[in-house]
């Protein structure tokens, strides 16, 4: 008893110190605004558990992850028991509230150390049964595991397939030293591939997720590198006279789109993964860099001041003629094209401030989709669905994730470090 | 290598009153050293330890085995600054620029990287192009003033090294630059071509 107290009061006190540090690392931070006409309301009442479980729990991990999407939002559970089994649901508490689906679940601890994580997702209307999936996993498997019910859970309610089991790379600064690190979609879980005592930036996740492409300062100019992220295998993919930057994988992986200065400007073009073979596929007298692939390969998007001021430009994948994308503006940069090729995300330049646009491609009109005034580097999620930025809060750099109708933000990084470039890795 | 001067720098520090020292006021900040007389590691160092008095004899007018040591010399500070997102150089520069390259001439085994700088706005990437634009423009310059292009190599740190890490337009102004480093100071990294 006695020592059922002691564990009791230093599990407490373990609490304590994760809300303590929760409150300083505060990874995900969500904020929703305008209305919510068409987000659909999910009711995600907290499992069921047997044994001691990690924290945090399932349904807050789900939960953010839905949220973030500015598609769902949150039912009130509290005062409605929860249900002891699928078939015994009751449902009018639900309904009342006027939840369109319901997730029951459970997680129970197993002998051997591991868990049993089972959910169901549940229409209140009609009664019926969604999903129903069982998962055994151990303890590193938690946080990978909420999000793969969330995934399930959004497409099953969207039709769109989810993005909350992917992962996103950044750049950290902390004291003198640069961190290429790679994360889950939420900021969870960061690791660091490459520390630096010069600067990174640009990363680029290969179509496959497996390998990665940045830009390194490390012999006092910018030099392209690759690494595999499974063997950390590094090597040099571009390092010609002058500055080799922006590195683009092309969408069949084999090889790179980057920008070089063998004319003095610089302008774009292909090399192979393992550098070499540079072909030029930009021919401008001025600034062409940033390229940007269409996920159907026939596309690169760049930047370019050709025309007097920064705008983006679309040329073939191979080279050719460009022509202008944006018009509204004296300073556009930075394009990212969304997935199925209709959207084009980029920064923009509005009375002296830096904002993430959204340009409708069919028809071109521009939505400001940030107003942070030092909004930069957006990408496309690997689903379309929204878009990560780097902004800045009380002069630190923070990765934030908007929604293509602005109305949804989120903060994934911990504002005591310093993140930059931000990049997302594929489905 | 800088080494090698530090006691006619000693010497000319002190009968120039430490005016080198003086120089060493621009912001140091976390770049890499652009030239051994704004990062002050060889004259400030040398000046303060205690052995400097000793080669101080008979020098009254100072001489420098480097010119680029020099205070008054246009080789001294070997940077050019730019408007906000332009990469033109002004004519005000180009003395300084033709002693550089008259410099490089009688020095045929030196070699130089130009590196161009931004101010902290706008997307590191374009900023990184337009910082190369500014090297490139003064390694223009300097080819036009007779040295062999292979010598010369424009590169860019755009604004991820700024010397100056404020968000006042002083600091914007101070980073909008492009510095000449020779093949025998700091900074300088022999690159693969």
């Amino acid at each position: 008893m006695k020592s059922f107290e002691r564990a009791a009061l230093w599990l407490i006190f373990c609490l304590g110190l994760l809300a303590s540090v929760g409150a300083a690392h505060a990874a995900l931070q969500i904020q929703v605004t305008g209305g919510g006409a068409n987000r659909i309301p999910i009711a995600l009442p907290a499992f069921a558990a047997q044994g001691a479980t990690p924290a945090p729990p399932l349904t807050d991990i789900i939960s953010d992850d839905l949220l973030r999407t500015g598609q769902f939002e949150l039912v009130d559970t509290g005062g409605i028991p929860v249900a002891a089994s699928v078939n015994q649901v009751d449902y009018a508490p639900w309904l009342g509230r006027g939840a369109q689906v319901l997730v029951v679940g459970s997680a129970a601890l197993q002998p051997d150390g591991r868990y049993e994580v089972a959910f169901r997702l549940l229409d209140v209307g009609s009664q019926q049964q969604l999903l129903s999936y069982t998962f055994n996993i151990d303890t590193r498997q938690w946080r990978a595991t909420a999000h793969k019910i969330a995934d399930l859970i959004y497409q099953k309610m969207t039709g769109i397939p989810g993005i909350f089991a992917t992962r996103i790379a950044y750049i950290q600064k902390q004291g003198q030293f640069y961190e290429l690190r790679v994360a889950d979609a939420d900021g969870a879980n960061p690791q660091t591939v490459l520390r630096s005592r010069a600067p990174i930036i640009s990363p680029a996740f290969s179509p496959g997720g497996h390998r990665i492409a940045y830009v390194s300062f490390e012999t006092n100019k910018p030099v392209v590198f690759g690494q595999d992220l499974r063997t950390g295998q590094r090597w040099v993919a571009a390092n010609f006279k002058g500055s080799n930057s922006s590195p683009a994988w092309a969408p069949d992986g084999r090889r790179l789109a980057v920008t070089l200065t063998l004319t003095g400007n610089s302008q774009i073009y292909s090399v192979g993964v393992h550098g070499g073979d540079p072909r030029r596929l930009s021919h401008s007298d001025g600034i062409d860099t940033e390229a940007d692939y269409s996920s159907d390969g026939r596309w690169i998007y760049f930047t370019s001041d050709r025309g007097g001021s920064p705008q983006i430009y679309r040329m073939p994948a191979s080279g050719g003629p460009a022509s202008r994308v944006t018009f509204q503006g004296d300073y556009n940069v930075s394009p990212s094209v969304s997935p199925d090729g209709k959207y084009l995300a980029y920064v923009t330049r509005l009375n002296g401030g830096f904002n993430i646009a959204l340009l409708d491609l069919a028809n071109g009109q521009v939505r400001i989709l940030t107003h942070g005034g030092h909004d930069e580097s957006p990408h496309f999620a690997p689903n379309g669905q929204m878009i990560i930025y780097a902004t800045k809060i009380g002069g630190r750099g923070i990765l934030s994730t908007v929604t293509l109708d602005g109305r949804t933000r989120s903060t994934l990084s911990d504002p005591a470090v310093d993140a930059r470039e931000p990049a997302w890795g594929p489905l | 290598m800088n080494r090698l001067f530090l006691p006619t720098l000693i010497a000319a520090a002190l009968t120039l009153g430490l005016s080198a020292c003086s120089s060493t006021g621009t912001p140091k900040a976390e770049v890499q050293p652009a030239t051994p007389a704004k990062t002050g590691t060889a004259p400030s160092g040398a000046a303060t330890s205690g052995a400097a008095g000793q080669n101080v004899t008979g020098t009254q007018t100072p001489s420098y085995t480097d010119e680029r040591m020099n205070p008054s010399s246009p080789l001294y500070h070997p940077s050019v600054y730019f408007a906000f997102d332009r990469y033109n150089v002004e004519d005000k520069y180009r003395p300084m620029l033709q002693a550089n390259s008259n410099f490089m001439l009688s020095h045929p085994d030196l070699k130089v990287v130009v590196q161009g700088n931004t101010d902290a706005r706008g997307s590191r990437e374009y900023n990184l192009a337009l910082g190369q634009r500014r090297a490139e423009a003064v390694v223009k310059v300097m080819e036009l003033m007779g040295v062999p292009g292979p010598r010369l190599e424009a590169v860019s740190f755009g604004k991820e090294k700024p010397r100056a890490l404020g968000d006042t337009e002083k600091d914007y102004a101070e980073n909008r630059r492009a510095d000449i480093v020779y093949s025998d100071q700091p900074g300088y990294t022999e690159h693969l071509q």
